[in-house]
């Protein structure tokens, strides 16, 4: 298992590289394919293997660990040096006051602090398991789908781009390594060295085109992951100074045993709590990953669905157990929970297809901050399959509003009128992205149910109550966006069939995901009973039956009514006859569906739009209060939770 | 509750709830026309209508509506057998929110400009409607510790209004929208003329309008099942006093219907998530409060 | 056995009337004459109609208007010309751009004369057409089954 564990983080980093120095474009292609393909079964055989051995938590060292010690500490400092080095390049010097901070504090205090007992630093368990799974194989797709859709976008789409593909392909393999190491790091030394790779890559890769817009945003995301970082940081010298330990689970387990009564001990939570939510892109923190839709959409798709933003959620799922009922649970779950309306209701307001889908990404991962908040088996249940299905789904919805683009030319919903008749794989690909993140029988349902439950049964009467109408408002500006986008796709068509422009390869990875997700939806029952079971087990200690056996059976019979009736009612009126007849506008249409005839006596062709609420919702008009409101939630709970451990 | 009651009751639902609600239906128009110093139709008219458009010739702008609106039709059935068989009650809220969404989908199929503007309206409507309905289970749950709804019958002594009368004014609130009632411009409604033509029904044509129409009957009866759930008790005598309770909340949605012509879809918005806010939030908290 | 004659909806299409039939119409439905209580309901859609009534006369503008309104009602389906003008022309018939009656462009049923036409005889047409109906759906019934 160690040896695993170590081949799987470190291979990555050494295959990332092959892409960078092959720059045959047909050679770099297939060590891409390959070193993905080596990834998704390494880490499938990783857990499959960890899975038949019983699924027993394992800690253990990894073998050298004094020379990875060493490695963690010098790459800790190269990327201070190097993020130093740009911030001076580019004018930004607070940037580096943070990277410095968060780096030399932890450092020193780890070579010439206390001596810190010896720990395991690496834990393989259920969340492990189910992370491992995710980044290996959604990660591998996106690299696959990446080598196709880069190619079309430097040769056909952005020749005005330089041509840094290389570079590209060899990050997003960084990438996995960094997110691999994350999972499993038990030591938050060496987690925190992941944690600033992941900060690093990704602005680097939203940095990827040059353009002002692009360093802007890259430098954005940059600095609030290293506000995160700094937050990681505090934990660490809290840990190492108080409490002699920088292993992660040392402090979860003291925070739980303290409950609310010794607030020092939430300290380290709450920081951890805060870094959590910078990474996973939570109200005030939202900026970094809206600008990232600037970059290229696989590296959209990697940070929104299998790496990035999950390591934020995983870190919070880890400590939900230390959160439940206090101060910094209160916080996770009101920023979460918050954070679900006031995205759900921006994503409402956009238009163009990757905005959308990064407000609502935004807004999913605030139910599931909200669900961690709460910190009760239910919700760790709910939280934990909001993950995987919002995973899937995410990845498959980003690399098909990608392929879209490429094809019709625009990502804007509206321009995807009556995309189901024109391009039907990829609308029906859409179709099935979007209905996995809020349909009735799927992932979002069950995660609402058994969040709404465990919200009501909050100790805190004030928390509840506000989580429950969040949760309430936010289903129901969710369930606009998604079906206005539906909606759209089912329309009638518009626009002349085309050539479709999506490779190969794009298809390949996104009727995988699709296979994914409908695998996922039909073993729904087996996945709760065998993973999501021994998970809350070892997390909480109990096993309790989340939901009952009748909703089970009321959830497949919906899972059937969604996908049977549709097709059975499909299939009944098939062969019904009908006279065609053109739509009514009022007896002036110009012999079809689109024009109609003007008020000079001309056709003219009508346009539908679907509607915005942008007075009512609008960005513009909402965005700075909602960041400032949240701000609000953080810095009281932050103080409460300091000021109570200096006292 | 027995096994048997509750296999009937859904039963009693699938075959009766649709001649309930015509019926109430006719008398709705009545009354209406009564209230509005006319005599008014018979009060099997709507049935009338119903078998007319059946009879009708049938045409199409886009054949995929017909599917999708059957499909409507089957989910609303669905959710109504999830009520009255007494299973979970947010879980009859999300069937109901998911079978809305085959009506809309259904709605913009055809290009048309006035179902299309229906539909976002619909939309906000739904909008509008869902936090108050999921809210409803909520206040149930926090009422009686269960979102099931066979327990919640069994497992009240007394009729929960008690409890929750800030989610009752909430709940028959959004009733005028949900039985298309009040706002003039709203997304498709029974009356005569309106805005947007027909809204969301507008290029339904014979049969297919009269399968939107059933569907409306059997969600009908699911909300005014629920609000029956809120005076019902395990005292099987309170069955009546449910019955006197629809009866008078029906009565009070046509008479906000006629006294309140002019409302628009933007205030309904507000005036919606207000009072939700307001009357649920206020006794969601109360009730927090009193559980410790 | 059908059930069309007692739940005929309308739908009312204004040609280039003076307006004055257009009021008349509206008046059936105002409680003094409730043409409700025959079914009636004045529906604004083509698709769910099954009286399409015309006033004013057709013109060179509205012609393609009318025909293509009738051909989205479905059948079966009768049209009622309400007021000299729908009937003929009346007044306008000699203008330039009147073609006349609504009988150039679509088969009509029912003639209502007067102008304006009173209340009372829109009523008695618009029950006349409902007996049609019978007739009409009878006979879409048996080439239905031809």
């Amino acid at each position: 298992m160690e040896t695993l564990v170590t081949a799987l983080i470190c291979f990555p980093f050494l295959w990332a590289i092959l892409p960078a120095v092959i720059h045959n474009s047909k050679r770099r292609a297939f060590t891409v394919y390959l070193g993905c393909a080596i990834v998704m079964v390494l880490s499938v055989f990783t857990a499959v293997q960890w899975f038949l051995a019983g699924g027993q938590t394992l800690d253990f060292r990894l073998p050298f660990q004094r020379i990875f010690g060493e490695v963690f500490m010098w790459g800790d400092i190269f990327l201070m040096c190097f993020i130093t080095y740009l911030s001076y390049k580019h004018n930004r010097l607070i940037i580096a006051i943070l990277t410095i901070i968060s780096t030399v504090v932890p450092t020193v205090l780890e070579k010439f602090g206390p001596k810190l007992g010896y720990t395991s630093t690496m834990r393989f368990d259920w969340l492990t398991f189910i992370m491992v799974l995710i980044i290996g194989v959604v990660g591998s797709l996106i690299g696959i789908y990446a080598v196709g859709y880069m190619h079309g976008f430097h040769i056909h789409h952005h020749k005005e781009v330089q041509d840094r593909r290389s570079f590209f392909l060899s990050m997003i393999f960084v990438f996995f390594g960094a997110m691999f190491g994350l999972v499993t790091s038990a030591n938050l030394l060496g987690l925190y060295f992941f944690w600033e790779i992941t900060s690093v890559t990704s602005f680097l890769l939203i940095g990827y085109t040059r353009t002002d817009e692009a360093i802007n945003n890259s430098f954005k995301a940059l600095w609030m992951n290293l506000l995160g970082g700094c937050g990681l940081a505090v934990a660490i010298s809290v840990g190492i100074v108080y409490f002699h330990t920088a292993n992660l689970y040392d402090l979860i387990a003291a925070a739980e045993k303290s409950g609310a009564s010794d607030i020092i001990c939430l300290l380290p939570i709450a920081m951890l709590a805060f870094a959590a939510l910078t990474k996973s892109a939570q109200f005030p923190f939202s900026g970094w990953l809206l600008g990232a839709m600037v970059a290229p959409t696989p590296s959209s798709a990697l940070l929104h669905s299998a790496t990035m933003v999950k390591a934020g959620v995983y870190m919070l799922i880890r400590l939900s157990p230390a959160m439940a009922d206090n101060y910094v649970g209160n916080m996770v779950a009101l920023i979460g929970g918050f954070t679900f309306v006031a995205a759900s209701c921006f994503a409402i307001t956009v238009s163009d297809g990757k905005k959308v889908l990064a407000y609502s990404t935004i807004s999913n991962l605030g139910l599931i901050v909200a669900c961690t908040g709460c910190g009760y088996e239910e919700t760790i249940w709910a939280a934990v399959f909001l993950v995987i299905f919002h995973a899937v789904s995410k990845s498959m919805l980003f690399q098909c509003v990608g392929a879209i683009e490429t094809t019709i030319g625009s990502r804007d919903v509206e321009q995807m009128q009556g995309l189901m008749s024109i391009f039907p794989k990829l609308a029906f690909i859409l179709m099935v992205g979007i209905a996995g993140m809020f349909l009735a029988p799927f992932g979002m349902l069950i995660s609402k149910w058994a969040a709404l439950k465990a919200f009501i049964d909050t100790s805190s009467v004030y928390v509840s109550t506000l989580m429950v109408l969040f949760i309430c408002f936010g289903s129901a500006t969710t369930m606009f966006y998604w079906t206005k986008w539906m909606s759209k796709i089912l329309g009638a068509a518009k626009r002349e069939k085309s050539r479709d422009l999506t490779k190969k390869n794009e298809y390949i990875s996104m009727f995988f995901h699709a296979f994914m997700m409908i695998a996922l939806i039909l073993g729904f029952p087996w996945l709760s009973e065998h993973v999501l079971k021994p998970l809350s087990n070892d997390m909480f200690g109990t096993v309790k039956q989340v939901i009952s056996y009748e909703n089970m059976v009321i959830m497949i019979v919906l899972l059937c009514g969604v996908f049977v009736i549709p097709f059975v009612n499909y299939l009944m009126t098939k062969g019904q006859k009908g006279k065609q007849v053109i739509t009514y506008m009022g007896g002036a249409n110009v012999g079809d569906n689109f024009n109609f005839v003007s008020s000079t006596g001309d056709p003219k062709e009508m346009e539908i739009s679907n509607f915005y609420m942008e007075e009512a919702f609008g960005e513009k008009k909402l965005f700075t209060p909602a960041i400032m409101i949240s701000s609000f939630i953080l810095i009281v709970y932050l103080i409460i939770v300091v000021g109570g451990a200096l006292q | 509750m027995m096994v048997q009651t509750r296999i009937l009751l859904a039963i009693l639902y699938v075959v009766v709830a649709p001649f309930v609600i015509g019926l109430l239906d006719g008398f709705d128009r009545k009354i209406s026309a009564r209230m509005q110093g006319r005599r008014g139709p018979s009060v099997f008219q709507p049935f009338y209508d119903l078998k007319k458009l059946f009879e009708k010739e049938f045409l199409t702008a886009n054949k995929m509506q017909l599917f999708l609106i059957r499909s409507y039709l089957c989910f609303i059935i669905l959710s109504g057998i999830l009520f009255f068989a007494g299973f979970d009650l947010l879980l009859v809220v999300f069937a109901l929110s998911t079978s809305a969404m085959f009506l809309i989908l259904a709605s913009t199929a055809t290009h048309s400009p006035f179902s299309s503007q229906g539909t976002s309206r619909e939309l906000v409507q739904i909008m509008a409607c869902e936090p108050m309905e999921l809210l409803v289970a909520v206040g149930f749950y926090l009422a009686t510790s269960t979102f099931t709804v066979s327990d919640i019958v069994a497992g009240s002594s007394v009729a929960n209004i008690r409890f929750l009368p800030g989610f009752f004014v909430g709940f028959v609130f959004i009733l005028t929208i949900k039985f298309r009632k009040s706002p003039f411009d709203i997304s498709t409604s029974h009356h005569a003329h309106q805005e947007v033509i027909k809204g969301v029904t507008s290029e339904m044509v014979g049969k297919e309008y009269a399968m939107v129409t059933i569907a409306e009957w059997y969600e009908n009866a699911i909300l005014l099942g629920i609000v029956g759930l809120f005076f019902i008790s395990s005292n099987p005598l309170t069955f009546i006093g449910a019955v006197i309770a629809i009866l008078a909340v029906w009565f009070l949605e046509i008479l906000i219907d006629n006294t309140s012509a002019r409302v628009k879809w933007q205030l309904m918005l507000k005036l919606a998530w207000g009072v939700t806010i307001v009357a649920a939030g206020m006794n969601l908290f109360l009730l927090e409060i009193i559980r410790g | 056995m059908a059930k069309i004659h007692k739940s005929p909806w309308l739908l009312h299409y204004d040609g280039s009337s003076c307006n004055g039939c257009d009021i008349e119409v509206l008046a059936c439905t105002t409680p003094v004459y409730d043409v409700e209580r025959f079914g009636v309901i004045n529906t604004g859609n083509p698709m769910h109609a099954d009286i399409f009534l015309i006033t004013g006369g057709i013109n060179s503008q509205n012609e393609s208007v009318v025909k293509q309104i009738y051909e989205q009602m479905p059948q079966p389906k009768v049209v009622i010309a309400v007021g000299t003008c729908a009937c003929t022309g009346g007044i306008f018939k000699e203008c330039y751009n009147i073609k006349g009656g609504a009988d150039t462009v679509i088969p009509v049923d029912i003639y209502v004369p007067g102008c304006a036409a009173r209340p009372e005889s829109i009523i008695d047409g618009v029950v006349k057409g409902v007996a049609l109906f019978k007739e009409k759906a009878e006979a879409l019934a048996a080439s239905g089954r031809a």
